[in-house]
């Protein structure tokens, strides 16, 4: 579980993040959402670490980041993994040396126990025969698995994924949602994902907030999402022709029952 | 760290071999012709067109000019790498790995680096045979003739001084591009962005030192 209150970030003159707080649960996959450039990829970078927040706290299962000695923080990083937007894996290295990577930095596993893991991972995430193909060699999809693969490689506690199924097909949108939402049920993960994607909200949803401006508007799962009547959030989920339509149909139907009645 | 820096000799150093031996040997060639057709009295040895090819191949042009050469090869290679990795979010992916990403990107190229007064030498060796070539074949001076005239008054602090500030040059061909890479900001179009101002900047700051130096060094 992870709890952040009253998080804040601002870069320069612009306050990015103004004052977050909610609670990430464990074994469900959590989700993020808002319009680009609502301060989302900024909210996770600062789970991360990545970002210092200027003021706020985060506690991982009760371990408060601000709190912990440069170890303890140490030991926290090698229990977090990310999917970056881009999947961002090395260009350099190979399928498995990518996976392998951060084995190699965390921990002082032998090379074969680190071969057979990284075998393991890659099977999880569907990807065999790949081992020795670089990146550039695979499609989006496949780049995604393997980012994944290396996030969940040393067995993290977090999961972060930012946008995992940008500039992906919906259906293998879907199927790197499930994946994920597996992988997350499976190892007991609790996973933080970024998202515009509303067939990702409806399907992984179990936690949602939604950002707005630096605040967050809104917080629930994704049934009650369909129903709230907070205006930004409509705004935001029907914004996509189809479901502007699926909207204006149920609005039709409502008021027909309604004069029936 | 040993195969990554493996990796950046056969890069940055072995990698810049072939065009720095074909701009040495040529313009050693044209150093000595056009020494030979500037030298019209004849009162004037010819051992002159070898020593002068010497002295500036080995003062000027292999350090400083491949160096410029360097910039563009190797500099903008160094600043469109890193900065790729910074704006596809590869740096932040290190970042999470707990890599120290200055010391794992930036380190294997100073090492690799610390082999470019090989690379001038080999600059210098290239341009005064390109000399001693363009000089005997073009008619201008005997073979002989050229070998007596690059060993007259030489002196062996310019060697110093050159490799000197060899060492130094590659110091900033390594360091300069890799953090115009590193803290840049935006997208692929910023990388060709940053590889441009890169060259510029590593270009400036080389002739600046180059000055310097040889004002400290040589005066
Ligand atoms: N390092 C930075 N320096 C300055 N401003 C930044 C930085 N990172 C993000 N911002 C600003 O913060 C705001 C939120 O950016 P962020 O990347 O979090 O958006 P996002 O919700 O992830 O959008 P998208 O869906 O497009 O990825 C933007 O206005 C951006 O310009
Ligand atoms: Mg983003």
């Amino acid at each position: 579980m992870i709890e952040i209150k009253n998080i804040e970030k601002s870069f320069g003159e612009t306050k990015v993040l103004k004052g977050i707080s909610t609670i990430f649960e464990t074994g469900k996959t959590n989700l993020i959402i808002g319009r680009s450039g609502s301060g989302k990829t900024v909210l996770i970078k600062t789970l991360l670490g990545l970002n210092q927040p200027d003021s706020g706290s985060i506690s991982f299962d009760g371990r408060i980041y601000s709190e912990l000695s440069p170890d303890e923080k140490r030991t926290l990083r090698t229990e977090m993994g990310m999917v970056f937007q881009g999947s961002a894996l090395f260009d350099s290295m190979s399928v498995e040396d990518n996976v392998a990577f951060p084995l190699k930095m965390f921990t002082t596993k032998r090379t074969s126990e680190i071969k057979n893991r990284v075998n393991i991972v890659l099977d999880r995430v569907n990807l065999k025969d790949a081992n020795k193909k670089f990146p550039a060699e695979l499609s989006g999809g496949m780049q995604k698995r393997v980012a994944i693969a290396r996030a969940i490689v040393n067995n993290p506690k977090y999961l972060f994924c930012d946008e995992p199924n940008s500039g992906l097909d919906p259906e293998t949108s879907i199927v790197i949602d499930e994946l994920i939402q597996e992988i997350t049920r499976e190892y007991k993960m609790t996973t933080v994902i970024n998202t515009h994607d509303m067939n990702s909200v409806l399907q992984i949803g179990e936690k949602i907030i939604f950002l707005k401006n630096g605040y967050k508007e809104w917080e629930g799962n994704n049934e009650e999402i369909l129903e709230t009547r907070n205006r930004s959030i409509v705004e935001f989920v029907y914004s996509s022709e189809l479901f502007k339509k699926v909207r204006e149909n149920l609005l039709a139907e409502e008021d027909e029952e309604n004069n029936n009645n | 760290m040993k195969p990554l820096i493996f990796k950046e000799i056969d890069d940055l150093i072995i990698g810049s071999l072939g065009i720095v031996a074909f701009i040495s040997f040529f313009i050693g060639g044209v150093v000595a012709i056009q020494t030979a057709l500037n030298l019209t009295n004849p009162l004037i040895p010819k051992d002159l067109i070898a020593f002068a090819t010497r002295q500036s191949v080995i003062l000027e042009f292999a350090p400083t000019f491949i160096s410029i050469i360097m910039a563009g090869r190797a500099g903008s290679y160094i600043t469109s790498s890193i900065g790729t990795m910074r704006v596809t979010e590869q740096i932040d992916a290190l970042e999470v790995m707990g890599v120290n990403t200055i010391n794992y990107l930036i380190f294997p190229k100073i090492v690799a680096f610390t082999l470019y007064p090989f690379v001038i030498a080999i600059s210098m060796f290239l341009g005064i045979l390109g000399g001693l070539m363009a000089g005997v074949y073009g008619g201008f001076i005997g073979f002989d003739q050229f070998i007596v005239g690059i060993q007259t008054e030489f002196i062996p602090f310019h060697v110093f001084y050159a490799f000197s500030k060899t060492f130094i040059f590659g110091m900033l061909l390594a360091t300069i591009p890799s953090f115009h890479g590193f803290y840049m900001k935006g997208g692929a179009l910023e990388v060709g962005k940053a590889s441009t101002t890169s060259f510029v900047w590593t270009s400036v700051v080389i002739i600046l030192v180059n000055y310097i130096l040889t004002q400290l060094l040589l005066s």
